[in-house]
């Protein structure tokens, strides 16, 4: 049995006429839980919690400071190429769109490597568009000989791969793995993603899991906010978190909710997911997920990252650049969005401080 | 009464022993190990950087308190040997903590793991001090592998619900031949203070300081509260009683 099974096995389950009938009382139910039931977690994300948006906010609090302390785990992106094989209706990276495609080469790899390692920040997430041609295991092995020296945990967010090259990233020296479902709405995926390998629903759906059996010590899983319902997008989220959480008990599994925002190309979501609609379902998944690691990256503002940050958030990304080579290069390639929250590490420090959280620039030892 | 505290060839007047993974500032945590006295402090080897001057929590504990590391992250043995050697070779010192988990939901210890790096440690001359669930048989082994303390959780890691392992922790103190030390689930003063009461010879307290309102003052208040447990414990408690004294007791005609 896979995730997929489980998925499939709540398609017959009525989402609509849950979230009609779910009553103040269901909530306060969930509420009250320590430990909670996928329908818990269903009534917390349902029209019918919204009016109890404060009470989660203090439970959501007390469990991550319980959990996790009074710190906050600081990661830098690190955007390795922009060539994609895909055409994903959303993305700037998108292989129909006329940009300019940049890969690093070694050099220019090292000069952004050591630009971060200035910064203090011992981990870092890899990133490159979906091409296996142009960006082969061969390639993110090199890069991480080179990576490998400046830091002490190092995050992937590449195509889908299989078991066994993720064992051979891992044995190169990563240890963390992040792949977005993007929809887990079948429909909306195939809807979405209109060309190239990204098209194989499964094939990536079962990719977290393929990283946890290769021995990655963190898995990130999230969904794309904007491009179906939310409400059931996170239910789905939080299920298959789950699901990763109890079958593979040595993993650290993470859940992270980016939405959608404006790039070249302007798509706009199609279902858009206010303020309000984030913060609810982040104190959602955090009281059906006590363990879980939570992260809000860049792509949401300062001022609201800052208020975000007591509500159930472990960690953030900083000094972000979606651009490849953007830090240190002259000649960069295209964007992939647009960073919301510009400020640089020394700022997300000074401000974590002052909010009483401790930032972690390292978390992890390479053994 | 001299009542020092000897472990692993140190000697130590304050039983309260501080994990440093959740306060809100480097600072913060310095603050609270001076104000208390604290004279023991476990760092995870994974949050040390030693390439960096302002990150280095290293730089926040003070001269004369004992750094113990702990290898917090690891999976199994091997990793958690693989981080003690690490941290020795880095400069971190002689103590170690051992903490194999790999349970992510529960943060329970692994027992089995923790034996077999605790014999390779010890037998490498680390001073090793395994985390464990409290188990009789897994103390013992524990002991036979050359561990200098055994450290038994009261509770979940962070859960702050007390000596929920009571009677299996009373078990430990008195049947084995090395310091008892309660580490993980203490969530007051008082329940530190009973763990003392009952014999244990240290309480690690982390979540519970680092978390409270006023962390300083809370550390302070859990020096104290180790204190007069400790004391309690020398002093010999009363018994308590069944029920109370009859006045006419019913065995009093026996006269």
């Amino acid at each position: 049995m896979d995730f997929y099974d489980i998925y499939e096995g709540h398609k017959r389950f009525d989402f609509d006429d849950f979230f009609s009938n779910v009553t103040a009382t269901d909530v306060q139910a969930a509420l009250a839980g320590e430990k909670l039931t996928e329908q818990n977690f269903l009534a917390l994300l349902s029209p019918a919690a919204e009016p109890f948006l404060e009470a989660m906010a203090y439970k959501a609090r007390r469990l991550t400071v319980q959990n996790f302390g009074k710190v906050v785990f600081l990661f830098t992106p690190l955007y390795l190429s922009n060539y994609c094989e895909n055409q994903c209706s959303y993305c700037g990276f998108s292989s129909k769109n006329e940009i300019m495609r940049k890969k690093l080469t070694k050099q220019e790899m090292a000069e952004e490597a050591e630009a971060i390692a200035a910064q203090d920040i011992k981990h870092v997430l890899v990133l490159t568009g979906e091409s296996r041609e142009h960006t082969p295991p061969a390639y993110l092995n090199d890069c991480l000989k080179i990576l490998n020296k400046h830091f002490s945990s190092i995050s992937i967010e590449v195509y889908p791969l299989a078991t066994e090259e993720y064992r051979a990233l891992i044995a190169a020296g990563v240890d963390g793995l992040t792949v977005y479902q993007e929809a887990y709405n079948e429909k909306v995926y195939a809807k979405v993603h209109l060309a190239g390998p990204k098209r194989d629903y499964l094939y990536r759906l079962q990719a977290p899991e393929r990283g946890c059996q290769a021995g990655m010590r963190t898995v990130t899983i999230g969904p794309l906010l904007g491009l179906a319902d939310w409400r059931r997008e996170v239910f789905f989220a939080g299920v298959h978190a789950a699901y990763l959480q109890n079958k593979y008990w040595d993993a650290e599994v993470n859940l992270s909710f980016p939405r959608l925002r404006p790039h070249r190309g302007s798509f706009l979501p199609l279902v858009p997911v206010d303020d309000r609609a984030f913060v609810q379902l982040l104190l959602a998944s955090r009281l059906f997920l006590p363990r879980a690691g939570l992260t809000v990256s860049t792509r949401e503002s300062a001022d609201l990252r800052d208020r975000l940050l007591r509500l159930g958030v472990t960690k953030m990304s900083a000094w972000s650049s979606t651009e490849v080579g953007g830090r240190k290069q002259g000649k960069r390639g295209s964007t992939q969005f647009e960073i919301a929250d510009q400020r640089d590490i020394a700022e997300m420090k000074e401000m974590l401080l002052s909010s009483g959280y401790q930032p972690i620039f390292k978390d992890w030892h390479k053994v | 009464m001299n009542d020092d505290f000897e472990l692993g060839g140190a000697t130590l007047k304050n039983r309260l022993l501080l994990g440093t993974g959740k306060f809100s500032s480097h600072r913060l945590m310095e603050e609270a190990i001076r104000r208390s006295g604290v004279q023991l402090v476990t760092v995870a080897l994974r949050r040390i950087d030693f390439d960096s001057r302002e990150e280095n929590v290293l730089q926040f504990v003070p001269p004369g308190c004992i750094l113990m590391s702990n290898t917090s992250g690891a999976r199994n043995a091997q990793e958690a040997v693989r981080i003690a050697r690490i941290a020795r070779a880095a400069g971190a010192g002689n103590w170690v903590k051992i903490e194999v988990i790999a349970d992510h939901r529960y943060l329970l210890p692994d027992n089995y793991e923790t034996i077999k790096a605790t014999e390779i440690l010890a037998g490498e001359g680390f001073v090793v001090l395994p985390y464990m669930n409290p188990d009789l048989m897994v103390a013992r082994q524990l002991m036979a592998a050359g561990a200098a303390a055994v450290m038994p959780l009261g509770a979940p890691i962070g859960t702050n619900r007390g000596l929920q392992t009571k009677a299996m922790i009373q078990i430990l103190i008195d049947e084995i031949n090395v310091p008892i030390i309660v580490d993980a689930g203490i969530g007051r003063p008082s329940q530190a203070a009973e763990a003392m009461e009952m014999g244990a010879a240290a309480v690690l307290v982390n979540t519970a300081i680092a978390t409270a309102g006023d962390p300083v003052a809370m550390a302070v208040a859990f020096a104290s509260a180790v204190k007069a447990g400790r004391q309690a414990f020398l002093s010999g408690p009363a018994a308590t009683k069944e029920s109370a004294e009859a006045s006419s007791p019913l065995t009093g005609f026996l006269r």
